[in-house]
């Protein structure tokens, strides 16, 4: 108490002051107040200008130049011949349909399971904390690991955990020698990647449905129950409305993280069997292919597809910021 | 008497019974489905945690029991494959890489709460003008492919010797977390009601001492929710790590991938790999469930 006092009396003299100072002075003071609530954010966005918008301009102008380290003697202005070259590799197409096939896939299918988990959850049973815990334990599993271990545990043909459960399930009538032993990561690329995104994003949709979900209003569930609504009604024109705003959020951060997934692609096909997606791609054509001037105009192009992308995401953002502020 | 008590009593009885089942009854159904759910929750909660069961099983298994077709369940456990890990016999130790990645993910989440915490002040306890511009930039951000800026980054950083260096990985994952960590913070900052600030200011507070004393104590949980988020994603991150490191400060998800090898078994290493190396993010989430849920969502579920 007694140290917040003293500074207390310098500041309140201070305050008093400033009528004082007049009115000519008034402006520049207002000024100078302007840019003290400014100072503090400025570190961070000065760090945030020089960090993503510097590596971007110098993108955009590789983006023109004809360049591929590995003939370091043959660089040049290319003009648009990198984005000719990035609109007719037909690699670059197929991986933008399949990052749109992935991330829709994952978003759709986890947001889907993880508000029936949700809702199970909701409910008091014995041992709830424990199943919560247990359920949110595949999203805290680094996203390496975890694509190695549905990669090579899991998925394997020869002793994977899933071709082991049907050996075993055919040895109970004897024929474990017939059992099917599907190689389940090049009969269905795509899917072993969705499965595995799926696997470690539906905790993380549940967790956010979860919160909403709890922050229902009980009283009025509880008085349409009494005027005799279904289960169903609630669910559908109670719950569902409710949740709207916690489904989009999840949904929205689900596409941000999903869209931008490298591990899984990376680990479990290595790009292969038409699994690969735009990170992938683009850390190919730079990594492997060394074309620094195609690599940087697919990046700008897929800047300005997620600017145009994220104004529509920013929209629902936007209105939750609204809600906010009151 | 008694005869007429027994029947002055027996009337009742019935009643009570047939209420009581009629009320059971009714309750019945209910409380057997609610049961039912329960055991669906708990099926469904074992379904999505028996990859990590298997994954543990396998760790604690010798190689050669860990790659049988049908699964040895019940083969004896041995610690062999951790031992392996940690380079008894490759003789390649984790701990160069796992020292890294804890430099790299705690540094640059400590710096992403020195930036963050001041430039959400600005933008949410006395807000500037055009403070939601502010913040859709630090959104925006986040909304770009990291990958687009791998190869920029990679050249800059090449120009300037920094490739393989733990300070380029700080500055890489503070740019990486530090929207996400503005977005949070400014949400628990919002949360402090004004009239502590304007009683702290009038008790004549500075700024400085408002914040030791009144912000950061108040926001304390959100900042730890802040912070495990950041750390979680930095030790996590595999894109940029691959890249930009190679032999001096390789990070942990690195050291990782470099484990598969096309000769000789590998499942009980790679699985004793995985448990190890995710177990500083197993632990952190675990003691902070609750903050995750918030930090997840940004700040803006509570």
């Amino acid at each position: 108490m007694t140290t917040l006092a003293e500074p207390g009396q310098s500041i309140g003299t201070s305050r008093r002051s400033a009528p004082r100072r007049g009115a000519p002075e008034h402006e520049a003071l207002s000024r100078a107040a302007r840019w003290a609530r400014r100072a503090p954010l400025l570190p961070a966005l000065i760090f945030m200008i020089i960090v993503t918008q510097l590596p971007f301009v110098a993108t955009l102008v590789i983006s023109f130049i004809h360049w591929n380290a590995l003939y370091p003697n043959d660089v040049a202005f290319g003009g648009f011949g990198n984005y000719i070259a990035v609109f007719t590799d037909p690699t670059m197409s197929a991986s933008v349909l399949t990052t749109i096939l992935l991330t829709v896939a994952v978003v759709l299918i986890s947001l889907v399971i993880g508000l029936v988990i949700a809702l199970l959850l909701d409910r008091a049973f014995w041992g709830r904390g424990f199943v919560r815990t247990m359920m949110i334990a595949p999203f805290l599993i680094v996203p390496v690991a975890a694509a190695l271990v549905w990669k090579h545990a899991i998925f394997n043909p020869s002793y994977g955990l899933l071709n082991g459960i049907l050996t075993w399930f055919w040895g109970l009538f004897g024929q474990a020698g017939s059992a099917p032993q599907p190689d389940w990561v090049s009969a269905h690329p795509l899917a072993a990647v969705d499965t595995a995104l799926i696997w470690q994003w539906t905790p993380f949709m549940m967790l956010i449905l979860l919160a909403g979900l709890q922050g229902r209003p009980l009283d009025v569930i509880e008085a349409a129950r009494i005027d005799g609504a279904s289960n169903w009604q609630i669910f559908r024109f109670m719950t569902l409305p409710h949740l709207r705003p916690y489904l989009e959020l999840s949904a929205l951060l689900g596409c941000i993280y999903i869209v931008q997934n490298f591990d899984a692609v990376f680990t479990i096909t290595s790009g292969g069997l038409g699994t690969a997606n735009l990170p992938y791609t683009i850390y190919q054509t730079f990594f492997e292919a060394q074309d620094y001037g195609q690599a940087s105009a697919a990046g700008v192009l897929v800047v300005i597809g997620s600017l145009i992308v994220a104004t529509f995401a920013l929209r629902t953002v936007s209105s939750l910021l609204r809600e906010e502020r009151r | 008497m008694t005869a007429i008590g027994a029947r002055t009593k027996q009337p009742p009885l019935p009643a009570t019974v047939g209420l009581g089942s009629g009320r059971r009854a009714g309750r019945r159904p209910g409380r057997r489905k609610g049961a039912a759910l329960g055991i669906v929750a708990w099926l469904v909660g074992l379904l999505f945690f028996s990859p990590i069961l298997w994954m543990l099983l396998t760790s604690l298994h010798s190689e050669t029991n860990a790659a049988t077709n049908p699964p040895a369940l019940f083969a004896p456990l041995t610690l062999s494959s951790y031992a392996n890990f940690f380079g008894a016999a490759s003789g390649a130790s984790p701990w160069p890489a796992l020292i890294n990645s804890a430099l790299c993910s705690l540094i640059s989440t400590g710096l992403v709460l020195v930036l963050a915490i001041p430039a959400a002040y600005a933008l949410s306890i006395r807000p500037i003008r055009k403070w939601s511009d502010a913040m859709f930039f630090f959104l925006t951000t986040k909304m770009l492919p990291m990958v687009a800026g791998l190869l920029p980054v990679y050249l800059i950083a090449k120009q300037f010797h920094l490739l393989d260096t733990i300070g380029l990985m700080v500055i890489v994952y503070t740019s990486m977390n530090l929207p996400i960590a503005v977005w949070m913070m400014r949400s628990f900052f919002a949360e402090i009601p004004i009239e502590v600030l304007e009683a702290a200011s009038i008790d004549g507070a500075g700024l400085l001492m408002t914040f030791r004393r009144i912000l950061v104590p108040l926001a304390s949980p959100g900042i730890i929710a802040t912070a495990l988020i950041c750390f979680i994603f930095s030790w996590n991150e595999l894109l940029f790590a691959s890249v930009l490191t190679s032999t001096s400060s390789s990070t942990a998800p690195v050291f990782l991938t470099s484990f598969v090898t096309s000769e000789g078994l590998f499942l009980s290493k790679v699985c004793a790999a995985s448990i190890a190396i995710s177990l500083p993010v197993l632990i952190a989430g675990f003691a902070a469930q609750d903050k995750l849920v918030q930090g997840l969502s940004l700040g803006s579920v509570k």
